[in-house]
């Protein structure tokens, strides 16, 4: 197994008392897959991606990345936000670089891998703007260039296209389809678009809330990876069975909460 | 009814002089902003040389633009004046350099580790409400009147609030910024040499224009109370002899190099840190 996540849970501890946010949380997920994990907001999908990234530590279980345990965050789990989290002092490519500047590589192996894949994302030309030069989509796609210097065995997402209108939003997920297909990326991505979900992932995990737990998983297989499959109804299917699931656990947390 | 009978033009009166005036948080015409920013100098000024030349004010009380200036030529012409710039200036900058060497780091190491803020913040949170100029007396009894207390009255009137200043503008460093470099993997002291710093930069510089201020104030405070020479001084002595004109250059040229300060670091910010331009 090359991503495990093995009976994770996670607890906070509030003034309240114990909240669990994560409970039992197992994925198996395999060296090429585009997973989603889907999840109204309550599911503690964006506490399961800290666990991953090793930016928070599970109450009991733990995840395993190509055999070892996370134990802190670290550039083979390469990460992109959902906020733009772009150094704004520095050019596109020394961003790009950053990574590999921290890890101590010399100047020359840095530039040229952060060219490489700032050509990958399509943003070569812009290596010397600004972050603030750049559209909302754009500063996205230096954040993975960003992420992808590191080589990670894992691109983590924590909901990279929330911020962004729906045509931008729309012509990422083709970057990001485009991307996967040429790179053979593992990428890990949370949202709460199902929409989304369905056309990026090759299989899809749907989180129940309040505790998150794995509620569904569910392998998606369209007939084809293009824009118009949303009409599909494969496509529809999908959405509907998803949304079912994802409406009948807010009803839940709702009832639990009252 | 029809639609079109309810649409009508945008309120004439939205191109009076008067709205243009009072428009709220948006930018006026550029020739209305440079007529107001003249008058705002020239204004007050035209109203000194009015009340002097055709009132009936004593000079002793109030010396005319004119006394002002001749007052000005006499006291650049036997280097004085000028040896009171630099005496003053020499202890602000001493003064000031020394607090700002101090209180960077310290308000970013506040800033960046709460057990820090909590050792420290208590305590500067209250001496920063004790004004400077009340120790005083304590360093005159500890450090004599030389330079040494007046060094010590800017370090001390700049170093706390600079500190706390420091600390805010690191506080508010987004932590997804912090986290993003964790994960391409930087460690913590790289975290707050290679982001936190530069990110804080900009901050930093403007925390150090506000408080290079209170240095020039209180740099004129201590050679008020005792100073051999200085522009403090200087007004001090002119007092005594009610030459008023002498007062009255040395608060302009105490306004003026104060304003230069400030206009310096405007400078040295927008240089430094064109990233943080924002269109204001």
């Amino acid at each position: 197994m090359f991503l495990l996540i093995d009976r994770l849970s996670k607890n906070f501890e509030t003034k309240d008392g114990t909240l669990v946010v994560l409970k039992d949380i197992t994925m198996e997920i395999e060296q090429g897959e585009f997973i989603c994990a889907v999840g109204a907001s309550g599911s503690g999908k964006s506490t399961l991606l800290r666990q991953i990234a090793g930016l928070d530590m599970p109450t009991t279980g733990e995840v395993r990345i190509d055999g070892q345990r996370v134990n802190g965050p670290g550039p083979d789990r390469g990460m992109v936000f959902q906020h733009y989290t772009l150094y704004p002092w520095m050019t596109v490519q020394e961003n790009t670089e950053f990574g590999l500047k921290l890890q101590g590589i010399p100047k020359n192996a840095r530039r040229e891998k952060a060219s490489y894949y700032l050509n990958v994302v399509g943003l070569a030309k812009f290596a010397r703007s600004l972050p603030k030069e750049l559209s909302g989509g754009m500063k996205q796609r230096v954040a993975i260039a960003r992420a992808l210097t590191s080589e990670p065995k894992v691109l983590l997402m924590d909901e990279p296209f929330g911020a962004l209108d729906i045509h931008t939003k729309e012509s990422m997920h083709e970057f990001m389809l485009d991307l996967w297909q040429r790179t053979n990326l593992t990428v890990f991505m949370i949202t709460h678009d199902v929409e989304e979900a369905v056309f990026l992932s090759n299989r899809i995990y749907a989180l129940g809330a309040r505790p998150g737990t794995v509620r569904k998983e569910i392998t998606i297989k369209l007939p084809e990876r293009m824009h118009h499959v949303k009409r599909h109804p494969i496509f529809h299917d999908y959405r509907d069975e998803l949304m079912e699931l994802l409406r009948s656990h807010g009803q839940e947390a709702l009832a639990a909460a009252a | 009814m029809s639609l079109s009978s309810n649409v009508t033009p945008s309120p004439p009166s939205s191109k009076s002089g008067f709205d243009v005036f009072w428009r709220l948080a948006e930018d006026i015409p550029k020739p209305l902003q440079t007529t107001l920013m003249v008058a705002s100098i020239g204004l007050p000024f035209f109203l000194w040389w009015l009340v002097t030349t055709f009132g009936t004010v004593d000079p002793k009380f109030l010396p005319s633009p004119g006394d002002v200036a001749n007052a000005f030529g006499r006291l650049w012409s036997t280097g004085e004046l000028l040896k009171d710039i630099v005496a003053s200036l020499w202890r602000v900058g001493v003064g000031f350099l020394l607090a700002a060497l101090f209180s960077i780091p310290v308000g970013v190491l506040m800033g960046s580790f709460p057990s820090i803020r909590a050792l420290l913040e208590p305590l500067f949170g209250l001496m920063r409400y004790m004004p400077a100029p009340a120790f005083i007396p304590l360093l005159i009894l500890y450090l004599g009147i030389g330079e040494e207390p007046k060094i010590m009255l800017i370090f001390i009137g700049v170093f706390f609030f600079n500190s706390l200043m420091v600390m805010d503008t690191v506080k508010f460093v987004p932590k997804d910024l912090i986290e993003a470099t964790y994960t391409l993997g930087g460690n913590r002291l790289q975290t707050l040499l290679q982001v936190i710093f530069p990110y804080v930069l900009p901050g930093i510089l403007d925390a150090c224009r506000i408080n290079l201020a209170a240095a020039w104030q209180l740099v004129i405070v201590s050679e008020l109370i005792a100073a051999t020479e200085g522009l403090g001084r200087r007004i001090s002595v002119a007092g005594r002899f009610l030459k008023t004109d002498e007062i009255f250059v040395g608060l302009i040229v105490i306004g003026v190099i104060g304003l230069a300060f400030d206009l310096f670091f405007q400078y040295l910010l927008r240089m430094s840190c064109q990233w943080a331009n924002q269109k204001r």
